[in-house]
């Protein structure tokens, strides 16, 4: 690893700044696309032993079941169906599913929710909260963690970039689930959020680990009088970069095969997981460190060639 | 230095993690116990959540608008005895019963692994009997029409809830009246033998009615004020629909309405499948992360994925004893962590290499890569932890088993960083100076 990164930095912001602003466009324009447990609603995954029969047999009895046109019959593998309406009763479940029967034979059942309106509002209080209180935790930890540092740039900038680099990695995700939910009908549901939570702990500990560095190289130069902070930061970079690399490698590597052969439902965790875990690493190393350099307060007096 | 120390601790460390992967290893476990006449205490089964054994979680919301705020935790309580004692009744092994604070809100939540048939365990619970006394007041016929009691009864009277309900039941029995038809009698705690006593003193020679699930039952005359906190019920009861009643009021009126307002059923073979689907990735992803380590760091690689096979076979062992229940989420936190816990050791290895190229023995460079490697370490896992706890407090019982597994799993990386890592290192690295 021998970039300068310093140097090259506005490579690197223009290509988060593109990624940021195709996610913030994902976000607006296309929208996001809730779970069930976020916005309440049924979904009511059948298989129905008789194979011969089609989402477009179903969908006229159904509509007519429930009165209402709008709900959507998705095939899943394995000769599933998945039915989503609004929420409703068991009765109604049971209801529906007689009626089903009677029409088409044996049907089985794999699962079956339904949600309340209420109980995904609550639930994204919740996550709000939860988000709040863990940004606030980061933000005061790594404040306290680099407490004794203050030259040349004050503790405080390092929990605020720390944060800053936290945030990129989490509008990726978003960015890439809402375009698969405009694409594919993905939802985001409360599997992700916990992704997206899981994912600020992680990178920012990338973040720190680099800045670690840093603050440990500071302290040796700035001792020895030749203060030069972008070399600095470059080869603090440089010494911490296998193990960013590795250890975010390692992470992927065990949870990427769930991807590919794990159950549906955990999918796009997975996805989210894998993505936030990459771009963390990606961001400690090419936007964090930079990002300290651009915000250094004395930087006009020690140009560095 | 001596040079073959016989490496007693790791010998331990290593009988003890054959011990824990028999442990975890359900088919073998039980026949182990057996065999070694163990006490029975020992078998111990994995916990597994609903999303992979099957089964329901029903979440009802708690309808507390009727009871004062002093009241609504000891109200709260009682609803949950009660319905864990209606669940009971149906026989679903380890019913999970809790309440849930969402806002101002109270939620009950049901768990029922393995449950068969969630209609008619969702209808039980639905059906106990909320009973309660309503005051009457006769109305201008003109004015009844919205009357909550339907066609029931007496459409010329307009019902006044009271306080006095179900929650002040103690006992409930079947006895015959004069005429050798079945009533109910039921028994009211002190405090609602108070209440109704206050309330029939005050109806003398009017109506009162007996409410069941919001249909009323009976409306006697009130003769005379009622003390002693007992009350006969002579409802329209068969001897069986007698019978029945009573035993719904043993196992407990539920002292507030509930509602429900989510159902989340899995089906036990699509629960049986995900659970393979996931042990299956997560085997292959452990493989995948020791080829990582052994191609790239060789003989270390070697050394540290001995280390996770030992950390990952203990944490299991953890798991199964707390015991944690374990959710498809919560397995993707274990293997998570599996991921997260080579950085550890690929810390201790990196700081070792430079203090043995410093020239230091051996033991020495050991234990000072251990001190210089800790801070980070520690430092490099604190975030992720505080995230664990924060989801952990926050989040419903899906996601805690992945912040509870997450947890778990980070903390016991740190451990066997310390404790197994460095037992391996010592046995395994050559002091630089005898190569």
């Amino acid at each position: 690893m021998n970039i300068d990164i310093i140097k090259h930095r506005n490579i690197f912001f223009i290509f988060s700044g593109i990624l940021i602003l195709a996610s913030i466009f994902a976000f607006f324009f296309f929208g996001v696309k809730q779970g069930i447990d976020l916005a309440g609603g049924t979904n009511w995954q059948i298989q129905i032993e008789n194979s011969a029969i089609k989402e477009s047999d179903l969908r006229p009895v159904l509509d007519e079941l429930t009165g209402n046109s709008n709900l959507t019959i998705k095939s899943l593998p394995e000769g599933n169906l998945l039915i989503k309406l609004p929420s409703i009763s068991e009765e109604d479940h049971q209801k529906y599913l007689q009626a089903l029967q009677e029409k088409f034979g044996k049907i089985k059942e794999p699962s079956f929710e339904s949600i309340g309106p209420t109980v995904g509002q609550e639930l994204k209080n919740r996550f709000i909260w939860a988000f709040l209180l863990g940004l606030l935790s980061i933000m005061l930890y790594v404040a306290w963690a680099f407490r004794k540092v203050s030259y040349p740039v004050k503790s405080w900038k390092y929990g605020v970039i720390v944060v800053l680099s936290g945030f990129h990695d989490i509008i990726v995700p978003v960015g890439l689930m809402t375009f698969l939910g405009w694409r594919q009908g993905i939802e985001i549901d409360t599997n992700f959020i916990v992704a997206l939570m899981f994912i600020l702990g992680y990178s920012v500990n990338d973040t720190i680990v680099v800045f670690d560095r840093i603050r440990e190289n500071l302290i040796l130069t700035h001792n020895k009088g030749n203060f030069d902070f972008a070399a600095t930061i470059n080869s603090a970079v440089r010494q911490t970069f296998a193990r960013s690399v590795n250890t975010s490698l390692t992470t992927v590597l065990a949870i990427a095969p769930l991807y590919f052969i794990g159950p549906l439902s955990l999918k796009y965790f997975i996805l989210t997981l894998m993505l936030g875990i990459i771009v963390g690493s990606y961001s400690s190393i090419f936007i964090a460190s930079p990002l300290l350099y651009v915000w250094h307060p004395i930087k006009n007096k020690n140009k560095v060639k | 230095m001596k040079k073959n120390k016989f490496p007693i601790f790791l010998i331990l460390i290593i009988l003890a993690a054959i011990l824990a992967g028999l442990f975890d290893y359900q088919p073998i476990w039980p026949k182990l116990v057996s065999k070694a006449h163990l006490p029975a205490a020992f078998n111990r089964d994995w916990r597994l959540g609903l999303d992979l054994v099957g089964g329901s979680l029903l979440t009802y919301n708690i309808d507390l608008s009727q009871v004062s705020a002093a009241d609504r935790d000891s109200i709260v309580r009682g609803l949950r005895d009660v319905i864990e004692r209606r669940v009971n009744l149906f026989g679903v092994s380890e019913p999970q019963i809790y309440i849930a604070d969402v806002g101002d809100q109270r939620n009950l939540i049901v768990e029922l692994a393995g449950i068969k048939d969630i209609n008619q365990a969702i209808g039980m619970i639905g059906e106990t009997p909320l009973l309660d006394f309503r005051e009457v007041e006769e109305l201008p016929a003109a004015e009844t029409a919205s009357s909550t009691a339907g066609q029931s009864a007496e459409p010329n009277y307009k019902f006044i809830p009271t306080n006095l309900t179900g929650r002040y039941v103690t006992s409930a029995q079947v006895s015959f009246d004069n005429f050798g038809k079945p009533v109910v009698d039921i028994t009211f705690n002190n405090e609602g033998a108070k209440i109704f006593e206050d309330l029939t003193a005050r109806n003398v020679n009017k109506y009162l009615a007996i409410f069941l699930d919001n249909q009323p039952i009976e409306i006697p005359v009130v003769k005379e004020k009622i003390s002693g906190g007992k009350a006969q019920i002579s409802g329209n009861f068969t001897p069986d629909s007698a019978r029945k009643l009573v035993e719904r009021f043993n196992a407990g009126a539920l002292p507030a309405p509930i509602k429900l307002i989510s159902q989340q059923t899995i089906g036990a073979s699509l629960g049986l499948d995900s659970l393979k689907k996931t042990i299956f990735g997560g085997l292959i992803g452990f493989l995948l992360v020791i080829l990582f380590i052994i191609g790239y760091y060789r003989g270390f690689g070697f050394i540290a994925s001995l280390a996770l096979v030992i950390y990952a076979v203990f944490t299991l062992g953890i798991f199964k004893i707390i015991p944690v229940t374990m959710t498809l989420a919560g397995i993707a936190g274990f293997i998570l962590s599996i991921g997260m816990a080579v950085d550890a050791n690929v810390l201790i290895f990196a700081r070792m290499k430079e203090e043995l190229k410093k020239g230091l023995s051996k033991k020495a460079a050991i234990e000072e890569a251990f001190r210089r490697a800790w801070p980070s370490i520690r430092d490099s896992n604190i975030t992720t932890l505080i995230i664990a706890v924060i989801l952990f407090y926050f989040a419903t019982s899906f996601v805690k088993g992945f912040a509870l597994t997450l947890l778990i799993g980070v903390l016991m990386s740190m451990f066997s960083a310390i404790i197994v890592t460095k037992s391996l290192l010592e046995l395994f690295v050559r002091d630089t100076k005898n190569k």
